[in-house]
């Protein structure tokens, strides 16, 4: 292997776990299910899909980034022959602002957006008019043909500025969040030491390489609107959806295909959304929406944009008697989907795993005249994590000792768990499942062979070179319940069919599915097929995001899965083998003897005929050899982890060149090691351009200047460093059968506050790196001596 | 589809070993020929301002930007999409075999520009150090691998690739 996978799983090993000897597929590193379709080219993305007579949809942006919109100009464009149609926001005015996920906080509503500008435009790229034509070409040239005449107001660009106007008796600052739990005032009074920092994490974004976009068609026979290109939440932004268009949720269905990655940005619902499913509706044709990728970087959500001021108030050992954060959260123009979870998710999870007696959060929700933001992988966690680490690596500097006894003396201890703390995250009480933190920081200073590490650098820097290492300690949340259902029914040829309410956005939902629904019944798991995205299979579903999916969907897989297996031995036992239902298994799609080895078994196939509707059949229960599975949780599960980073700087041009990284994580337990190391690996590459490449730039009129991937660099295969991952199952989740954690945001957690503390230590300077991503120009500066950014 | 005051021309050219003619708008790229016209939906389009380099096919053997090539450009030459390197009903390119035992994609959406990308390598370079392939597919983002596994994959194909022809 190139980069060094070095996983403590080995194929088909595992340790920790439970001795179920029915594991054959949970926890082994099986191919994926999804691949055939997607190496042959043959993906269903929603720019491949169509319907006859489909018209396609260009929306024209706002060129001016805050203003009053006077007057729009579409004459030009309603006379081109190709036009079908022009709106502007008095055409939609009966459709009401996009609806956000409601937390606790009051006060949101006013700074919703509405799918097409009205009075006021507030962020470049916003949309104030669509276009439809029959060619896609032929939309763009209708779509240049609109003119706007906006009276530009003054621009707001930072969340630090004094709050303006957003409307008439609105300030931008839409809210500000509190949590707090201990005497923090007191602990500051008695503290030992008080040390603080000030540092703030860039603008910067999922960027899926798929653009967003949506088809939509009206099927008159059964009066559903249809939305092919459906992600993350179908079930929850259908209903939203349903509900702006003044419609029952029965009559519009969403559709998921193939979808060319998520990252927290792909599915939330965005203007042009809402706006193909109306014109499907009132066009009475189909409808079909593709962005390019200036619009996706100009109007897909931003995020991270966050300047934090942490204090820590220690004893004279270096232990955290109490936290202390305020936090201004760059919200963009318009409140979106997420409504306050990013800035909440910060506060909530900033103190880490540590063992913290007080904290107190204050988290400003400010809007600009930027893009809106909201969720990207590990929101609010990376930003937080980073806000964290400056801060522990900032307390190791004050009293003089490493950056990693400093983490020893605060971590919370394994017999601490589980570890409530009394604040809420997203109006979830919190409580820390279960973890060994300090375990994990053992296993990782030996596979990194610390003092070899710390030996080798030594020496490279002897030699005159600027290398360093540096460590980001996360702990996530995952597995957000409280509920969630599937339904597994097998079929005559014995084939399985999962239905679940779950997404799949790249990371592997239908294997992983897959694999649980085979352990539990007793498949091979490439006979299980796995449905997500589909709101008219099933009533109700979660989505994927926030790492969720195999937690709350497995979960739930699960349980249908034996309910069907429950089901198919009750009746194999009664009516089709003359033996009481304890000697009877499911071995490899067959019901079996255990009690007579070697007989030929019963395969699914035939107890599912057999359980076709008759009035013996009825007599016995429900038809069909098929069941439904609920699965609820009270708490979320607590994965945690630690990434190093080796760091090479060249002094000369300020760049860093990311020689190696580590990340050690506990998962309780994987489903498939193969696919946990790739979400890690890949969040990785994404936390790197986080933390060194990515940045949304604008100018000073609000314009913005990273609107191509020329300008908006992520990480190339040349950038990547190998990547070694510790997966480790050492504090399984108490909270599910199987003890699972979450896998989708591990990779990424952790990296800014890593690559920080390694160049810090590269550079000798501790404490300089106080801004996000580190690009050239701002590590020059540093390294000048100059305020950075100049 | 076209609009009546659109200038088109006649093409004609051979995708995938097929011949092809066909009447095309001057302003049409050859990506959403590809696409659009020919139903060849697995060349992808990720930025059309030829940066992702997630709708690579190869042109006369030689990998290019679909989405900043015009359709009337391809007149004449000979173009391979990701539906080109294994007959559909048949085995998979071992590339794309490894791709799938590696682990080497998730959402899939760069995944037939890196193939492309690959096959050209591959077919000069049949016995590439790690980086080789990683200079060879600097050109093409992928936002879910960290490339680890695509890397993997490609060197796995290439030894087997090789094997292969040893043994014929």
């Amino acid at each position: 292997m190139s980069g060094g996978h070095a996983s403590s799983l080995a194929p088909g090993q595992r340790h920790n776990g439970d001795a179920d000897p029915r594991r054959r597929f949970v926890g082994a590193r099986v191919t994926r299910l999804e691949d055939p379709p997607l190496v042959r080219g043959q993906g269903t993305y929603v720019g491949n899909l169509g319907f006859p007579n489909q018209l396609h949809m260009r929306v024209v942006r706002s060129p001016v980034a805050h203003g009053v919109l006077r007057s729009i100009d579409t004459s030009a464009a309603r006379e081109h022959p190709g036009c079908r149609g022009v709106w502007t926001g008095q055409d939609v005015a009966d459709i009401p602002p996009i609806t956000f996920r409601p937390t606790s906080v009051q006060g949101l509503e006013p700074y919703r957006q509405y799918i097409l500008a009205r009075d006021r435009v507030r962020y470049i790229g916003e949309p104030v008019a669509v276009v439809f034509a029959a060619d896609p070409y032929v939309a763009e040239d209708i779509a240049d043909l609109v003119t706007m005449d906006i009276e530009a107001l003054p621009v707001l660009l930072s969340a630090d500025a004094p709050p303006g106007e957003f409307a008439p008796g609105h300030s931008t600052e839409a809210g500000v969040l509190r949590k707090q739990f201990g005497d923090v005032d007191a602990a500051f009074r008695e503290a030992h030491e008080v040390v603080e920092v000030d540092v703030r994490v860039g603008r910067h974004s999922g960027v899926p390489m798929e653009p967003r976009g949506a088809l939509a068609r009206h099927d008159h026979s059964r009066d559903v609107i249809e939305l092919y290109g459906a992600g993350k939440r179908p079930h929850a932004h259908r209903d939203a959806v349903a509900a702006l268009l003044g419609r029952s949720p029965v009559g519009m269905h969403f559709y998921e295909g193939h979808i060319g990655g998520g990252f927290g940005v792909r599915g939330e619902i965005y203007p042009e959304d809402v706006l193909v499913c109306l014109a499907a509706l009132r066009l009475g044709r189909p409808v079909k929406w593709i962005e390019d990728r200036r619009e996706n970087l100009l109007a897909c959500n931003h995020s991270r944009e966050q300047h934090h001021v942490v204090r820590a108030a220690l004893d004279r050992d270096a232990r955290i008697l109490a936290i202390d954060a305020k936090l201004w959260h760059d919200q963009g123009a318009y409140i979106r989907t997420h409504g306050a979870r990013v800035p909440d998710m910060a506060m909530g999870t900033l103190i880490g795993g540590y063992h913290v007696p007080a904290y107190r959060a204050v988290g400003h929700i400010r809007l600009t005249n930027k893009t809106p933001a909201a969720t990207y992988r590990s929101p609010g966690r990376f930003e937080s994590t980073y806000a964290c680490e400056r801060l522990m690596d900032a307390v190791a500097e004050r009293f003089g000792l490493s950056p990693i006894e400093v983490r020893r003396r605060n971590l919370i201890r394994r017999d601490q768990y589980p570890y409530p703390r009394p604040m809420e995250i997203l109006d979830h009480p919190v409580e820390l499942d279960s973890g060994d933190f300090p375990r994990l920081l053992d296993r990782t200073l030996e596979h990194l062979r610390w003092d070899d590490l710390q030996a080798e650098i030594a020496r490279r820097r002897d030699a005159g070179e600027c290398v360093g290492v540096g460590m980001g300690f996360f702990m996530e949340k995952s597995g957000l319940g409280p509920v969630d259902g599937a339904k597994v029914n097998v079929d005559t040829r014995g084939k399985v069919q999962v239905v679940t309410g779950s997404s799949s956005i790249g990371q592997g939902v239908e294997t992983v599915m897959a694999q649980i629904c085979a352990d539990a019944l007793g498949v091979d798991y490439a006979d299980v097929k796995v449905i997500h995205g589909r709101t008219d299979m099933i009533d109700y579903g979660i989505g994927a995001h926030a790492s969720r999916a195999t937690v709350m969907t497995g979960g739930a897989t699960r349980m249908a899965a034996l309910n069907v297996r429950r089901k198919a031995l009750e009746f194999a036992a009664a009516h089709m083998i003359e033996a009481p239902i304890e000697v009877l298994d499911i071995v490899d799609g067959k019901v079996v003897r255990t009690d007579r080895p070697g007989e030929p078994g019963i395969p699914l196939g035939r107890v599912a005929a057999a359980l076709a509707p008759s009035p013996e059949v009825v007599a016995f229960g429900i038809p069909g050899l098929t069941a439904e599975g609920w699965f609820e949780t009270a708490g979320l599960t607590h994965p945690y982890g630690i990434h190093t980073a080796v760091v090479k700087v060249d002094p000369d041009t300020g760049g860093v060149t990311v020689e190696r990284f580590h990340v050690a994580y506990d998962i309780g337990c994987a489903i498939n090691p193969m696919l946990v190391e790739g979400q890690i690996v890949g969040g990785v590459a994404q936390g790197l351009g986080g933390a060194l490449l990515e940045e949304f730039v604008y100018d000073e009129r609000g314009e913005p200047l990273s609107v191509t991937f020329a300008d908006y660099l992520m990480p190339t295969a040349r950038e990547m460093p190998p990547v070694e991952v510790l997966l480790t199952e050492d504090a399984p989740s108490p909270n599910n059968a199987l003890g699972m954690k979450g896998a989708g945001e591990a990779g990424i957690t952790g990296v800014g506050a890593a690559i920080a503390a390694a160049i810090d230590d590269a550079i000798g300077k501790p404490g300089a790196i106080r801004e996000l991503p580190v690009t050239p120009q701002r590590l020059r500066a540093i390294l000048a001596g100059r305020p950075a950014g100049a | 589809m076209m609009d009546s005051t659109e200038q088109t021309r006649d093409i004609a050219l051979e995708v995938n070993g097929r011949a092809v003619a066909e009447q095309v708008p001057v302003r049409l790229t050859l990506a959403d020929f590809l696409r659009q016209q020919l139903g060849l939906t697995g060349t992808h389009l990720g930025c059309e301002h030829g940066v992702c380099g997630a709708c690579t096919v190869l042109v006369d053997g030689r990998s290019a930007r679909a989405c900043l090539m015009l359709a009337v450009q391809a007149d004449g030459r000979t173009v391979t999409t990701v539906e080109g390197l294994a007959p559909a009903d048949g085995p998979l390119h071992p590339l794309q075999q490894a791709f799938h035992e590696c682990h080497g994609l998730q959402c899939g959406f760069c995944t037939p520009g890196m193939l492309t990308t690959l096959a050209e390598l591959l077919a000069e370079c049949p016995r590439p150090t790690e980086d080789e392939v990683r200079v060879a597919i600097s050109g093409n983002l992928c936002r879910c691998t960290g490339y680890q596994a695509i890397v993997d994959a490609a060197l796995l194909a290439a030894r087997r690739m090789a094997g292969d022809a040893e043994a014929a």
